[in-house]
């Protein structure tokens, strides 16, 4: 039981503690590097520009500063998508037209909260309610293509304008997809139980309802869950990270994968396809092979792919999707991909 | 009073499992449960986002795993 609280203290005790929790954070991330600098330059007495004592630092200021970010940026999206609901989203997306249906689809893929292992319900959920097959698959590949891990890594690491490049190219390469797929007229390629599936009962809102301190506490618990699943992931990719920061050549990268080299990108979206990772794993990589000089499309491409296609995913969709629509999806993603990478490629 | 978790078997399920038990054992009541980790079953309740909860043929919570206490608080509503 709790103990009497009047709302109005407790509302404030409420504000007041996010308010230090972000005067933390501020400080926090404000004083990382210099802390980690003082520590093995001035306290240990080491020489952190070269070395293993660079991939140290490097390492430790990487992996705090990658944490805090993380830390801040889920907290807000689960806060305001606590807004939102994936039933809501099907509300709007039925009997909504291809086109309009499909950007509206990867626009909500992006703000509703979503877990790919929610990818199997979702496509039934979608489909028997009468959303369009392309539409659906407008959402399926917006919704991990561009997620808050991913923007939160690209705003701290590479700023707004990379991030809005991204995001941008996401959504385009989500519904141009979902309208490729809804032209090849793929609906027997569904595995027929979805259409046969009726629903019982009313739906529930999983949203409904919530006060301010359910939202933020659905923010603290999202936090932890995802740092839960992430950390290994963010370890060697930092790690990664640190060892090519300290012991790469600076053009050992652009050399071999420049903008010179004209399969990079191929190559790159070949090698992050069946590579399964998530966004915390590979910007820490990306970020340490662009300051050894790969263009951002081939780096954006490896990242795309990486995290749009994995095989954990098209196992899970194999419940609900014929092989052949499998391929197909995986196809005109990574070929989106490949156009996206090749493009920035050219305007950067 | 029959009570079903929903999901395929996902770590979300185990957690949602083991605050329903507790809230069960807390308020003092008799269940049966029972693991719906067939996705057509699954979808048939309408529920989009795993896991779910199901007591007695009714959805009461999807999408996320609630404290023991939150379940407690749902149930003892009913």
């Amino acid at each position: 039981m709790t103990t009497q609280v009047s709302p109005h203290r407790a509302a404030t005790r409420r504000w007041v503690l996010l308010g230090a929790a972000t005067l933390g954070w501020v400080a926090a991330y404000a004083l990382n590097e210099v802390t980690w600098t003082w520590l093995y330059g001035t306290v240990l007495g080491l020489d952190i520009t070269t070395g293993w004592p660079s991939m140290l630092h490097f390492f430790s200021y990487d992996t705090v500063k990658i944490t805090l970010l993380l830390t801040g940026i889920i907290f807000i999206v689960t806060v305001l998508r606590s807004f939102m609901s994936i039933e809501r989203t099907r509300a709007l997306l039925g009997g909504r037209r291809e086109g309009v249906g499909n950007v509206l689809a990867a626009s909500l893929g992006v703000v509703t909260p979503f877990c790919s292992c929610s990818a199997v319900p979702a496509f039934i959920g979608f489909v028997s309610a009468g959303v369009p097959l392309g539409v659906t698959m407008s959402f399926l590949i917006a919704s991990p293509l561009v997620n808050e891990v991913a923007i939160a890594l690209l705003l701290g690491l590479f700023g707004i304008g990379p991030t809005l490049l991204y995001v941008c190219a996401g959504l385009v390469i989500a519904i141009v997809a979902g309208m490729v797929i809804g032209r090849l007229r793929l609906e027997g390629q569904v595995e027929p139980f979805v259409y046969e599936t009726r629903l019982r009962g009313q739906v529930v809102d999983s949203t409904a309802g919530l006060s301010w301190d359910d939202r933020l506490a659905m923010g603290r618990e999202e936090v932890a869950s995802i740092l839960r699943r992430i950390w290994p992931y963010l370890l060697v990719g930092i790690g990664l990270g640190a060892v090519i920061h300290g012991w790469a050549p600076a053009d050992f990268f652009a050399r071999y994968a420049g903008p010179d080299n004209p399969f990079a990108v191929l190559v790159a979206v070949a090698i992050g396809v069946p590579l399964y990772s998530n966004a915390a794993g590979i910007l820490p990589l990306v970020d340490a092979l662009y300051a050894k000089g790969m263009p951002m499309g081939t780096l954006l491409a490896f990242m795309m792919a990486t995290v749009a296609l994995s095989l954990p995913e098209m196992i899970l969709l194999r419940r609900v999707l014929k092989p052949r629509l499998i391929a197909t999806f995986a196809g005109v993603t990574a070929v989106g991909i490949v156009a996206v990478g090749y493009l920035f490629n050219a305007i950067l | 009073m029959h009570v079903k978790i929903l999901g395929s078997g996902c770590a979300n399920c185990v957690n949602l499992e083991k605050a329903t038990r507790q809230a069960v054992e807390e308020l003092g009541l008799d269940a049966t449960f029972e693991k719906v980790t067939d996705y057509a079953d699954i979808a048939a309740y309408g529920i989009m986002r795993t896991p779910g909860l199901v007591v007695d043929e009714k959805v009461v919570l999807s999408g996320r795993v609630p404290t023991a206490g939150q379940v407690r608080d749902l149930l003892a509503a009913r």
